[in-house]
C-alpha cells in the first residue's frame, strides 16, 4: 500500500484532454498532504507524454492500446493499479473514464465516486449528483479508492508541466481481446457550426415537441441567432446531432446564450458554462441552471418567447 | 439472441429533493425509471426486431412501484419482466449491480443492456459493474448496435459527433446512451392492457456488496453566484430580457 495518487489521462488525435491536466494538478496538491506522489498514467501512443507536472508520468505503449479499447485498457489499469496500490486512482467522468472507474471498483472491490467535483485533504469527495440538484459529501472506506471526475473542476494549469515519461511495455498480454476497435467515426458535416455563432437560442426539453422547435426558430429569426440544444433535444430527434451543446456535443462561447427550458444537468454545462450572457427561462425555479446563468426567470417558455416575439 | 435489460428506478429530479439525515428522503420522493434506460430498452427492443430473440427486462424493486415501469417496457416491445424485491430504496449502484447480476447469471443472455449513468449513480454506474461481474467485456456512451453471428457492431459516443465503431464477440454489455432510433411511445392504452394481462417474475436479491462509501453530507450544491432573477408575468420577463439584449447590442 502506497500513498500514490495514479491519475489516469486521456488523449486523442495527440492531444491530452482539459482533465487530464486538471486531475494532475489535483493530485499533486493531495499527493504532497498524503506524503505520496502524483503518477500520471498515459495508456497508448501517438502521444508526446512529456507535459504533465506530476512527480511521475508512466507511458504504457502497446499496438493494441493505440485506440481506446474499454476492454484492453481496463485489464492494463486493473494490472497496474494491483502492482502500485496506490491510495487513489482517478478517473476523467467522460467517455471513456466512465467504461472504466466503475468496472474497475467493482473488479477489484474498492469504492468509487463519480460526478466528483472536489476531493479534500481526507479524501472526502464532493459529488454533484441528481442532475446537479444535490451535492454529496462521501468518504470512502478502506486504503484504496477510485475518483471519477467531471471535466472543469480544477485548475489546468497545476498539472502542465514537462516531467519525463517512463515508457513501460504492457503489464498484461493483449491477445485474445473480445473488443476489436473498427474505425473511427467523425462528425458529420453540412450544417451551421454552433461553435462559431455569435448568438445562440438553446432549447431543451422543456420544449416538449418537434413542432414547437418552429417557435424557437422564429426567435432565433428575430435575433440573429442560431437554434442550438440540449442532448434530449437531439436524441428525440427534433434537432440534428449538429446542434448539440454539452459534453457529448460541441463546446460552445457565444456572446449570447439565451435557454428555454433546459434544466442545467453537468454535462450541458460541461460545453456552455464560459458563455460572455447567459439567461435561463425555466419554470422550476430550483433548476440547477440558475446557479449558473447571468439571468434568469421563473417562466414558461412559450409565453416569453411568443412576448419577445411581439417586442424584436 | 437472448437479450437482457437492466434498468433502475430512481429518484425524479424534476421536483425537489428533500434531503433526510445524510441521505436523500427515499419516502418522500416519486422514483421514475432512468432516462438512459429509456434509450436501452428502445435499443434491445431494435436489436431483437432485426435479428430475433427475446428481450427480458429486470430491475430492482426498490419501493414496490416497478411494475408500472415494467408493464412500460412490455408495451414497448419486451417479452418478459423480472423484479428483484430488494425492497430497499436507499440500495446503491453497488449493490444493484450485485443483484442484477446474480440474476442475469441464470438467464443465458448473449447480450446486457444498461442505461449509461443514472443522477443517482454516486458510486458508478450498473452497467460496468454488472461486466465485471460477469466476466463479460463492456461497452459504454453507445448510440447504435447491430448484431450478426454472435458479433455485435457499437458505434460509441466520445464527444462533437467524433466517436468509435467497435465490434465485439458476444456475450457483453452495452451501456446505452441514445438508441439508434428515438424511443417508441407506447399508448397509454397498451400500458393499461399490459397491466391487466402480464405476469412478472419475481426474484428475492441474492449477494451482498456495498460501495464503501459513507456518506457525510447531501444538500443542495453550495452556490457560488445566482443568476440575476427576472421577476414579473412572462411579458414582463420578455419586455426586460429585449431591453438587456437592446442595450448590450444583442438584439
Ligand atoms: C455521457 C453523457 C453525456 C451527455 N452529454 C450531454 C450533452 O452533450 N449535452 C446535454 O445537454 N446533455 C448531455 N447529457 C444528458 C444530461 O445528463 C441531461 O440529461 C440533459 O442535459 C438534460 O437536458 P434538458 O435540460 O433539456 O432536460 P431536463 O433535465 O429534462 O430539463 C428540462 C427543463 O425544462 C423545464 N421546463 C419544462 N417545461 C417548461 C416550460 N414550459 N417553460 C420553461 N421551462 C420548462 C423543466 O423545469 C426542466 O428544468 C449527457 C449524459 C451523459 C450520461
Ligand atoms: C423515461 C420515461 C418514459 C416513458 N414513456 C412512456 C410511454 O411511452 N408511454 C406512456 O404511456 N407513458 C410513458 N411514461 C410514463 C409512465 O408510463 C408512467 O409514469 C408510469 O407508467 C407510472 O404511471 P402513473 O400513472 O403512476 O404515473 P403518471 O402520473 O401517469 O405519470 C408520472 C410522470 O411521468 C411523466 N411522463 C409521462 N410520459 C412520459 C414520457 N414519455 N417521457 C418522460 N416522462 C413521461 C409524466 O409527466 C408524469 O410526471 C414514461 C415515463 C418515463 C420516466
Amino acid at each position: 500500500m502506497s500513498n500514490d495518487i495514479l491519475v489516469i489521462t486521456e488523449h486523442m488525435d495527440g492531444k491530452f484532454s482539459d482533465v487530464s491536466f486538471e486531475m494532475v494538478g489535483k493530485a499533486k496538491e493531495l499527493a504532497s498532504a498524503l506524503g505520496g506522489r502524483a503518477v500520471a498514467v498515459v495508456v497508448g501512443g501517438g502521444v508526446s507524454s512529456n507535459v504533465f507536472a506530476s512527480d511521475s508520468t508512466i507511458h504504457i505503449d502497446d499496438a493494441a492500446l493505440s485506440q481506446f479499447n474499454p476492454e484492453a485498457y481496463g485489464k492494463v489499469i486493473e494490472a497496474l493499479v494491483k502492482e502500485k496500490s496506490p491510495r487513489l486512482v482517478m478517473f476523467g467522468w467522460t467517455a471513456t473514464g466512465m467504461d472504466l472507474a466503475a468496472w474497475l471498483s467493482a473488479k477489484l472491490g474498492v469504492p468509487c465516486a463519480a460526478y466528483v467535483k472536489n476531493i479534500g485533504a481526507d479524501l472526502t469527495m464532493s459529488c454533484q449528483a441528481y442532475g446537479g440538484k444535490m451535492s454529496a459529501d462521501v468518504s470512502p472506506e478502506g486504503d484504496m479508492a477510485i475518483a471519477a471526475c467531471l471535466a472543469g473542476s480544477f485548475p489546468v494549469e497545476a498539472g502542465q508541466g514537462s516531467t519525463a515519461a517512463t515508457s513501460i511495455a504492457s503489464p498484461v498480454a493483449l491477445d485474445g481481446l473480445k473488443i476489436k476497435f473498427v474505425e473511427a467515426i467523425k462528425p458529420a458535416g453540412g450544417d451551421v457550426d454552433i461553435t462559431a455563432q455569435a448568438k445562440l437560442v438553446s432549447i431543451g426539453r422543456g420544449i416538449g415537441s418537434k413542432d414547437n422547435v418552429e417557435l424557437a426558430e422564429e426567435l432565433a429569426g428575430k435575433l440573429g441567432a442560431t437554434v442550438s440544444s440540449s442532448r434530449p433535444v437531439v436524441d428525440a430527434g427534433w434537432l440534428p446531432r449538429t446542434r448539440q451543446v454539452g459534453k457529448s456535443g460541441l463546446k460552445v462561447k457565444p456572446k449570447l446564450y439565451l435557454m428555454l427550458g433546459i434544466s442545467g444537468a453537468p454535462e450541458h454545462l460541461e460545453g456552455m458554462k464560459s458563455a460572455e450572457l447567459i439567461i435561463a427561462i425555466n419554470t422550476d425555479k430550483k433548476a440547477p441552471i440558475f446557479n449558473v446563468a447571468h439571468y434568469g426567470a421563473t417562466a414558461d417558455l412559450f409565453e416569453v418567447a411568443e412576448a419577445m416575439l411581439e417586442l424584436l | 439472441m437472448n437479450i437482457v435489460v437492466a434498468i433502475k428506478h430512481i429518484p425524479s429530479i424534476a421536483d425537489d429533493l428533500p434531503v433526510k439525515g445524510n441521505n436523500v428522503d427515499f419516502d418522500s420522493v416519486d422514483f421514475v425509471l432512468n432516462e438512459f434506460d429509456e434509450q436501452s430498452i428502445e435499443q434491445a427492443v431494435l436489436v431483437k426486431e432485426a435479428v430475433g430473440g427475446t428481450v427480458t427486462v429486470v430491475g430492482v424493486d426498490m419501493i414496490g412501484e416497478l411494475d408500472a415501469v415494467l408493464h412500460l417496457a412490455l408495451a414497448k416491445g419486451a417479452d418478459k419482466a423480472v423484479k428483484i424485491t430488494g425492497d430497499d430504496p436507499a440500495a446503491d449502484s453497488h449493490q444493484q449491480a450485485k443483484w442484477l447480476a446474480e440474476a442475469i447469471k441464470g438467464m443465458s443472455a448473449d447480450m446486457v443492456f444498461a442505461g449509461v449513468q443514472a443522477s443517482n449513480d454516486l458510486d458508478g454506474q450498473i452497467g460496468p459493474m454488472i461486466a465485471a461481474h460477469l466476466d463479460m467485456p463492456y461497452i459504454g456512451g453507445v448510440s447504435s448496435v447491430e448484431v450478426s453471428d454472435h458479433t455485435a457492431t457499437v458505434n460509441k459516443e466520445f464527444a462533437g459527433g467524433i466517436g468509435g465503431k467497435y465490434s465485439v464477440s458476444l456475450p457483453m454489455v452495452v451501456g446505452v446512451q441514445a438508441a439508434s432510433k428515438p424511443p417508441r411511445y407506447a399508448p397509454i392504452s397498451k400500458v393499461r392492457q399490459v397491466a391487466q394481462t402480464a405476469t412478472i417474475e419475481k426474484v428475492s436479491p441474492s449477494g451482498d456488496a456495498t460501495s464503501g462509501l459513507a456518506f457525510k453530507k447531501m444538500a443542495p450544491p453550495v452556490v457560488t453566484g445566482h443568476a440575476e432573477m427576472i421577476e414579473g408575468s412572462s411579458k414582463d420577463v420578455a419586455k426586460k430580457i429585449v431591453e438587456l439584449l437592446k442595450s448590450k447590442g444583442l438584439a
